[in-house]
Formats: C-alpha cells, structure tokens, sequence
C-alpha cells in the first residue's frame, strides 16, 4: 500500500490531477443536463401531453448502456472527455425532468393564485414562485444525477484513458497493482458521498422554510401509486436511485 | 428573494465549474491537442503494456531532441488507432509490420522484412508512412499451458498445424479484436483448417490472457512472444511454418505532415538500437520487476546514448 | 438514419443467430447473470427493509448503507473485485449486488414505514400476531411500492451486466465490449439494442406483476 499515490507515469496526472478530471467530467454533464431539464421540464408542464411522448423517449435513452453509448460516439467527437460528458448529460436529462416536472407540479394551485393575485406575470411567478418550491424536488433529482455520473465517467477508460480515476483500474490490472485499484474505486465513492453531501447541504440553505429531517415523504406519497398513473408515468420512480 | 440565493448558488457552481476546467491543464485538453499542428506530436499507443512502453521509448527520444511531444497512451485496439493516425488525431504510432500488414491486407505473405514493409507501405492511406523497422520483434503466438502441451505431446518444436485433430476440444482465448482478425481465429482457420470449440474475448496478450491461460480457462491463447510469463509458466510457443504471423518488427507508423525531418531521424536512430533482446529486457522491467515504463524508457535511451 | 441501417444488419445476419456467440446463448447468460443478481439482492433488501420497516427502527443507518452503496462505482468495483478474485461470477456478481440493493433496501423500509397506521392498529387490536400484521396487512399495501424498487434495481441491473463483457465473461456485454476492439458498430448498436428491449420488457414484464399481483382494494386506495 506504499505505493498507493504513486501512480504510473501513463496516467499523466497527479491523485489530484485525476480528481479534478473526474470531477469535471462527472459534473459539467450534470450542470449541463440540468440547464436542458429545465426548459424541456417546463415545457412538459406547459403541455401535458407532451410528457408521456418525453418520457418515452427518455426511458429509452437511459435504458441505452453507457459503453454503447460511448463507442457510437468515438466517430463523430472521437476519443476525448466530451465523448464521455455527452452521455452522462443525457442520463442527467433524463434524471432530471421527471424530478422537475414533478417538483414544479407540485405547487398548490391556491399559491400559484395567490401569486397571480400578488400581481406576479407568468416568468416571475414561475422565478419566484414554482422554482423555489420545487427545489427540494430539483436536488433530489440532481443528487441522483450526480452519484450516477461520477460512477459512469470510471467507464471512459475503455475508451482510451477517458476514465479519469477509472485509468486507475487498467493500469492496477497491467501492472499488477491492486491498490491502484482500490484507490480508484475509494476515491470515487468519497467523491461521490462528498458531492452528495454538499446537495443536501445546499438543499438546506435553499429551502430554509422546510424541516430540517424531511424530504422524502413527498416522494413517497407519490410514488406510492404507481397503478394509477400511466404506464410512461409508472417509469419514473424506475429511474430514480440509479447508479450503473 | 428565493430565487436570488438560487441564481446565487447556480452561479457559484458554474464557477466552480469553470474553475475546474480550467485547472485540468492545456496540454492534455483532447480537443485542443487533437491536430498536430503546431508542432507537438502526439505519440499514441495500443492497450497493452508493450505499446505504452514503446511509445515512451519513441516519445522520449523526440523529447531529447527537443521535440514538443504529447502522450495518448492505451487508447484500444489497431482497429481504432490506425483511424485516429489517419486523420491526424496521432502522430506517432508504435506499430508491428506484419501485424498491421495482415490488418491492411489479408493475402499478403511476404517473404523478408523490407517486403512486408513494402507491401504495408503500397496499402497505407496517402497521409501515413512506415519508418524504419527496427530488428525488435514481438508476434502474437498460439500458444498452449504446460497440462494442453502434456496432453497433446506438444514441445516447443510442434507447430500450430499439430492442433489440427485437437482444436476441436480446445477453447483459443486472445483479445477480443483476434476473434476477426486475419491474424486471428480468421487465418487459423484459413491457413491452418483450425476449428476450435469456442473462443473466449480476453485482453491483448495482457493479465487476462495470462491468468487464463495459467488456469486453464482457455487451453491456447494468443500471447506476445516477448511476453515474460511464457517461461515462467511453461507454456508452450507453436512453431509458425506457414508465417501467419508474420515478421512482427517493431516499426513506428506515422501521420507524415505531423513530423519532421529532425523528428523521423530521431525515431529511426530509436529502431536502429531497439532488437529483440533489449526489448524483451525493457518488457520484463515492467511487466515482472514492476518499474515505471517511463523510467524504464529514459533509462534505455540514456544507456543506449539516445537521451 | 444509420444505426437503424446497423440494428438491421445486426439482426439480419444469420450468423448471429446460432452458436456460443449467437443472440440466443448471450441472451441467456445476460438473463442468467441479471436474474442471479436480482434474487441476491432481493433476499439480502426485502428482509432487512420489511423488519426494519415493521419496527420502524434503523432508517439512519439504513440511507447510510443506501447512500455508501450508491456512491461505489460499479466498473472499478468489477475491475477490483477481479483483480482480488479472478476468473468467475463472484467478481460480477458483487457490484451487481451492490448496485441492486439500495434501491431494494430504501423502497421497501420506506413503503412499509408509510402504511397507514389505523388499519395496522387495527389488526393488533384484533389480537393478530406481528408477523400476521407484518404479512396480511402491511405487505399487501406496502407492495405498489415495493414492486417499483425491485423494478428500479433490475432495470439497473440488466443495463449494468454488459460490463462483465470486460472480465471476459459472456452476456450482451460481449457484443458492445467486442465491437469496441474489433471496431464493428453493427455489433455495438445490435447489442446496446438488444440490452435496451431487455431494460423495457422488464419494466413491461414489472407493470404486469404489479396489475396481476396488488390487491384491488390497494389499488384504489391509491
């Protein structure tokens, strides 16, 4: 276990070096994903018919594996980190609009009027109004999208050393070196918890008004019915705590 | 007021997000360093432990040279690399004549080294060229453990073509690209009549293919000749009498209009030192005495006063 | 549109229909490592989440073990587990595992923890035993929910399995980890195809079950 951070020279980069990589390409996808989700989840909620049709299509992205996803990639962004990023902001998208569009729907129809009452126009209202009170939703989603995504990018490496900390895990096989290994996977779950961690953190900040212990019921109650809903509808919670 | 501390917080990560892009560095960005063209040369290897070592013996040599040389090392199979030094993605590959030969074209069987590298040549894209071969070579095998060779009587002066009554109740494991290659189950089959019971998809003569050859998992694989557990473990080397694999020496493949004159003779002076015996001497540093390939590179360069 | 023009060479061709690499074989093996993993997590999720959720203790500890299990990386847990273990279905089977019991876990404690307490008050007060309460009363309600985490965990399970393609073992992983070196996206496309109709008929195949499977009542309790 000596030699645990010193890595082979192939590798290019420092411990640090490899976390500040893993870090960006696990997470711009996510900032990207969601910067699509939102417009995309606001639209859905605009026109209800269009979620089922999205969700469809989304079920099936997420169903695609990553690895396949990547190797159809290499011809057209070949074997570089945006090849790796442009899945996982799909995956994200795909986290992320069911949560929002749950999240959004959620508001109570006598705060949406009182809202209108106070004089707020749609785009305030929608600022002020309906984003707010669908954060907690917004960052349970996003957690998910974020835990996922700093697993997947591990992935890369078959793809050339795109892996980041996953470049750990070929060179601990070549080289015989299991503790690159170890310290590849235990790396990433730390960074994965710490990225968790810091949402929930920022969950609190942003929703001073909440409970502090609470969160979850919400989603439960909803979920708890999945019978009800349609079966594109029944997909959602499908998608949730995913992690491949 | 909510949504202040929202657009607060979205900025702070999109910072933090710009932030951490920016720290990952210049050189190893893939989509600025793509071209070579404003000097570096981009030196890439195959996914195997042999290719990134000689691209660290070749990359460093640039470097001494005062070459600006970027590293993209254990990038896949031949399949995928000879695209990437076809657009320029590569300047410098670490090759094997016969093998990418056999890739290029599956009929040829030349005769001599500078055959093979003229046939190699007259099938090359317009943008690529063959330096000069160095003696060094290293060829994939079929090679069998020690209780497959007790079995079947087979010595090191066997050869594949003594499989012939056996292949049928032997699995042939090798990567997964050997399983299409003509240098592969393809030419077995062709060159040999070869019909195995199955093929399993390992690693390119790596850990993989190894432990499961050693376990008995697959009964033949395809292993490097310069391969360090070949006599640890007793396996066996069949002899190759119709030259499927080929000559396999060590020849670097390179994206012409990437490299100049300064940087090809400094490659060529790399292959005239490199034979069989030093490369088999570098591999075992690595790949047994688990030294840093890098260090392993400079090392030879400076013994060898190329660095 | 190309990758259509893929999945029809892919399927097309009759020399992926047969034989230890044809369709059917690496289907079944697919189907064999998801289903091995599936009931592994189940016996290790169902029982701890429905006594966890009964006594309703536990929850902290619970989302730890949930949050720990979510946070490991699936591939660099295949690549060590081979590297400590070798060859087999040991080293798939524990990310697999790993992966597939949060979920389990989570929505089970959660969906048993969220029954309405009045008719639970209600058996005990007739005089039922707690497994009786636990079995008769909670599970039935408790199983829409239920049902959607075992859902989410084999979803998750089946996508994921095509990484023991890279410890050489079978499954449709085989098809996209060997287009990748043999540079072959009809294999690729076919076998990213054929995981995705996997990834759906288990869903199809879980909507089923929880229509044949969830007491009316529940259902319109709902």
């Amino acid at each position: 276990m000596n030699r645990f951070f010193d890595l082979p020279s192939d590798l290019q980069h420092s411990w640090f070096g490899l976390i500040g990589l893993h870090l960006r390409e696990a997470l711009l996808p996510v900032l990207a994903g969601l910067l699509a989700a939102l417009p995309i989840a606001q639209l859905c909620v605009r026109f209800r018919w269009l979620y089922p049709p999205v969700l469809g299509l989304t079920t099936v992205l997420y169903a695609i594996p990553s690895l396949a996803f990547f190797v159809v990639l290499i011809d057209y962004t070949g074997q570089t980190e945006l090849t790796v990023m442009i899945p996982l902001a799909v995956y994200s998208l795909v986290v992320l609009v069911p949560a929002i569009v749950d999240g959004v729907r959620s508001v109570p129809q006598e705060t949406l009027a009182a809202a209108t009452a106070m004089g707020l126009g749609p785009v305030r209202r929608y600022l002020q109004v309906q984003l707010p009170i669908a954060v907690p939703a917004i960052i349970a989603g996003l957690r998910v999208a974020t835990v996922s995504s700093i697993s997947l990018v591990s992935v890369g490496m078959l793809i050339g050393n795109q892996g980041a900390l996953g470049n750990l895990l070929n060179d601990a096989n070549i080289y015989h070196r299991p503790e690159l290994a170890v310290n590849s996977v235990l790396t990433t779950a730390v960074l994965a918890i710490l990225a968790d961690g810091a949402l929930v953190l920022l969950r609190l900040l942003l929703t001073p008004w909440m409970p502090r212990r609470t969160g979850r019921p919400a989603r439960v109650a909803e979920a708890a019915r999945p019978d009800t809903a349609t079966p594109a509808d029944a997909a959602v919670p499908a998608l949730e705590d995913a992690a491949r | 007021m909510r949504s202040g501390a929202a657009a607060v917080a979205l900025a702070a990560t999109a910072a933090l997000l710009a932030g951490c892009s920016s720290s990952g560095g210049k050189t190893d960005d893939p989509l600025s360093g793509g071209k070579a063209g404003d000097g570096t040369v981009v030196v890439g290897s195959n996914n195997f432990p042999e290719s990134i070592l000689l691209a660290d013996v070749y990359g460093e040599a640039l470097k001494a040279k005062g070459v600006k040389v970027e590293y993209k090392p254990n990038i896949g199979s031949r399949e995928t690399t000879y695209g990437l030094l076809k657009n320029g993605s590569i300047t410098v590959l670490p090759e094997y004549n016969g093998a990418l030969l056999a890739y290029l074209d599956k009929k040829a069987a030349p005769k001599s080294v500078a055959a093979t590298t003229a046939a190699v040549s007259a099938k090359l894209a317009p943008k690529l060229a063959l330096l000069n071969p160095s003696p060094a070579e290293d060829k994939d095998s079929v090679t069998v453990n020690a209780a497959t060779a007790q079995k079947y009587h087979l010595t090191s002066s066997s050869s594949i073509a003594d499989l012939k009554d056996a292949a049928q109740d032997l699995v042939i494991g090798g990567s997964p690209e050997f399983q299409t290659r003509q240098q592969g189950l393809e030419g077995l089959k062709s060159v040999y009549g070869l019909h195995f019971k199955s093929f399993k998809a390992l690693d390119a003569g790596g850990p993989l293919t190894q432990a499961a050859l050693k376990k008995n998992l697959v009964q033949a694989a395809d292993l490097f000749t310069t391969d360090p557990t070949v006599t640890k473990e007793k396996f066996v080397v069949l002899q190759d009498p119709k030259n499927l694999f080929g000559f396999e020496n060590v020849q670097p493949l390179v994206h012409k209009p990437g490299l100049d004159r300064k940087g090809t003779d400094a490659l060529n002076a790399v292959s005239a030192k490199l034979d069989t015996a030093a490369l088999l001497k570098l591999d075992t540093q690595v790949q047994t005495q688990d030294k840093d390939p890098l260090e392993v590179a400079k090392a030879w360069l400076k013994s060898e006063g190329l660095a | 549109m190309n990758v259509l023009h893929f999945v029809n060479a892919f399927f097309g061709d009759g020399s992926h229909w047969h034989g230890y690499d044809g369709i059917p074989a690496r289907l079944a093996e697919h189907l064999r490592y998801s289903l091995i993993a599936l009931a592994l997590a189940a016996a290790i999720g169902l029982p701890v989440g429905l006594l966890t959720g009964h006594y309703g203790r536990g929850g902290n500890t619970l989302a730890l073990i949930a949050t720990a299990g979510r946070a490991l990386p699936s591939f660099g847990l295949l690549v060590l587990m081979f590297i400590l273990l070798g060859f087999g279905l040991v080293p798939v089977m524990i990310p697999l595992v790993v992966l597939a019991v949060p979920p389990i876990l989570v929505t089970t404690y959660e969906a048993v923890r969220s029954v309405d307490p009045a008719p639970v008050d209600a058996a005990r007060g007739m005089g039922m035993a707690e497994s009786r309460v636990l079995f008769r009363v909670e599970l039935p309600v408790a199983l829409p929910l239920i049902l959607s985490g075992l859902r989410s965990a084999a979803i998750q399970i089946v996508s994921t399995a095509t990484i023991a393609a890279y410890v050489s073992l079978g499954g449709l992983g085989r098809y996209i980890v060997d287009g990748l070196y043999q540079r072959d996206y009809e294999k690729v496309v076919g076998g990213a195809t054929l995981v995705a109709v996997l990834a759906l008929a288990t869903l199809a195949l879980f909507w089923a079950v929880a229509r044949w499977a969830v007491s009316p009542g529940v259902r319109r309790s709902g």
